[in-house]
């Protein structure tokens, strides 16, 4: 199976954006090399802006350009972005309303070793409490590709967070992969006992997982809401409507994420059971990210078993 | 504009000021009258920008970074025609887009502002965005020294420096005084004129509330290759006596016979300049 780093797919479609629009910028913050942006600075050494490490800084000048006409990428470590500067991005991007595009990279637990200082596992429940901010994770190259096609011609705030890892394909191509804001689908569907919903880094885990249930007599549907702010509600209601059983998997805390935007949703209905797996709220255990997700029972087989073990309850 | 239409004009500003804080009951007194005099010798002065240029792409711009000095700002963009003058009325009134802070929602106002330590950095994105397009617009940010202390402005000072922007004027509104009390008690920023140089700034400092010095340093042109610092000496509530140099008048409101005395000193100002 084919498979990409997501910021090899962004790099490269920031160098196909500014063949079309010289107004695209990537401002970076001592990050084009983990940002995978080396070719697109080598490729258009005048549209990367180097902001030092600042990056409150770095988001505040882009609020700038963007307000003169430009339209910057800005990219930085999410734990960075996120925290670091999240009053620029709340004040500066979301409540200005400039055409800033957030790339949060090395995300969730990607830095695994370097520890909870370069761990983003609070960023969804934080940008997403932001209003007037997209929120988005892409989950294999078709569908960076096709989000990036949207943002670099959006006119709106948003923050994507990308891993590390080169990920397995799950689309086949970038049309079905990503459509527009708010629009999710049913990735897999082998049956209504339960639906897994997930993005990013964990889809490829969850639709091993549903396979895994398959065997044990469990028919699962996996959904990819890929944009996680607006969260396609009709979607979620759908699922509840033919499970009433849902599992949320996140690379996040499991307070305030995904998962707890699924809660929102289907709280008032009270019909339909939800089960949150991600971090725990606790320090994170030291290692790489496939013996932590394991640790944490968010591996492939640790999350068919508790399912398993959920609906058996 | 002649040097004393400008003070008179100065003048007329702090008054509709005065006015306004009184009637809502709202504001930052002291801080819009240390600020008054580098306003209109901005607006009135130096910035190429008119409502008709306002969404001009080479149109000068201003980001005020104290944004709690938004009275005043109010009181300068109506005079200028940006909007009725009339609206100044809905000032912190309910559903009002007149707030205690400065929004894009009002004709006139590039960026929302108000928590401190955003402007030089937005001014030096626009800045950096002039060069790139090979635009010739200036861009002016107004701080306060009370604001020096939060640390994303030398994130930004750095940067200006770093990019040589020449086509970005910073103002400090140095009138030494914060809401807790002096500022060089409260968290001493000083010397600022020497940071700012060895920042890569060229440093002008003036006497703030001087409406000649003001504008000749303004209209000066920066020096190639810097960004411009004007570091401006002014008196926290200048231009009504009692409430000139107290910290406590950083957001206090007048009492009735406070605001009569206020209105009276002023009127007999501008009145001697009529």
């Amino acid at each position: 199976m084919a498979s990409a780093k997501i910021g090899d797919v962004i790099c490269q479609e920031m160098i196909g954006a500014v063949a079309k629009d010289r107004n695209v910028l990537a401002v970076t913050s001592d990050s084009r090399g983990s940002a995978a942006l080396n070719p697109f600075a080598a490729k258009w050494p005048e549209n990367i802006v180097e902001m030092g490490i600042a990056e409150q800084n770095s988001v505040t000048v882009s609020a700038g350009l963007a307000h003169s006409g430009k339209r910057p990428f800005t990219f930085a470590p999410a734990a960075f972005l996120t925290m670091r500067s999240i009053e620029q991005v709340k004040v500066d991007v979301a409540y200005s309303n400039t055409n800033v595009k957030l790339i949060g990279i090395s995300g969730g637990n990607s830095y695994s070793y370097l520890g909870a200082t370069h761990h983003s596992l609070q960023d969804l429940a934080i940008t997403r409490a932001i209003p007037n901010l997209e929120v988005y994770m892409p989950a294999d190259q078709h569908q960076a590709r096709a989000l990036m096609q949207y943002l670099t011609t959006s006119n709106h705030p948003a923050y994507v967070r990308i891993g590390k890892v080169a990920l397995p394909d799950v689309y086949s191509d970038d049309e079905t992969a990503f459509q527009q804001p708010g629009h999710g689908q049913v990735v897999l569907d082998l049956g209504h006992d339960v639906t897994i919903i997930t993005a990013g880094e964990t889809l490829h885990i969850a639709l091993d997982a549903a396979r895994q249930l398959e065997q044990t007599g469990i028919h699962a549907q996996v959904v990819d809401p890929v944009s996680i702010k607006p969260l396609d509600q009709a979607l979620i209601n759908q699922v509840a409507d033919q499970t009433h059983h849902l599992v949320t998997l996140e690379e996040h805390s499991r307070i305030g994420g995904l998962g707890a935007a699924v809660a929102e949703i289907i709280a008032p209905r009270g019909d339909t059971k939800l089960n949150i797996i991600g971090f725990p709220d606790a320090p994170v255990i030291a290692g790489t990210q496939d013996e932590v997700f394991h640790f944490y029972q968010m591996d492939a087989p640790a999350v068919a078993q508790q399912v398993k073990t959920w609906l058996e309850k | 504009m002649e040097i004393k239409a400008l003070e008179l004009k100065a003048a007329q500003m702090r008054l509709a000021t005065w006015q306004m804080i009184y009637r809502a009951k709202n504001g930052h007194t002291g801080s819009d009258l240390s600020c008054a005099d580098i306003l209109v010798a901005l607006y009135y002065s130096a910035l190429k920008q008119t409502p008709a240029t306002f969404t001009d792409p080479n149109r000068d711009r201003y980001i005020q970074s104290k944004g709690h000095a938004v009275e005043i700002l109010y009181s300068v963009l109506a005079d200028r025609g940006y909007f009725p003058k009339e609206a100044l009325a809905t000032y912190s009134q309910f559903n009002s887009d007149f707030i205690g802070h400065p929004t894009n929602h009002i004709n006139g106002i590039e960026l929302n502002t108000g928590s401190l330590g955003h402007g030089l950095g937005l001014a030096t994105g626009i800045a950096l965005a002039g060069k790139l397009d090979q635009r010739d617009y200036h861009v002016y940010t107004l701080m306060g020294d009370g604001e020096q202390a939060e640390g994303s402005v030398w994130e930004a000072a750095m940067a200006a420096g770093n990019y040589k922007l020449d086509n970005l004027t910073a103002i400090i509104d140095h009138n030494r005084l914060q809401i807790t009390g002096p500022t060089e008690q409260v968290m001493n920023s000083e010397p600022l004129a020497q940071k700012y140089a060895a920042f890569g700034f060229n440093v002008v400092e003036v006497n703030g509330n001087d409406m000649a010095a003001l504008v000749a340093a303004l209209q000066a042109p920066n020096e190639t290759g810097k960004p411009q610092l004007i570091l401006a000496d002014t008196i926290k509530g200048k231009g009504i006596s009692f409430a000139e140099n107290q910290a406590g008048w950083h957001h206090r409101i007048p009492t009735p016979e406070e605001y009569a005395a206020g209105v009276a000193e002023l009127e007999a100002v501008i009145g001697g300049l009529q």
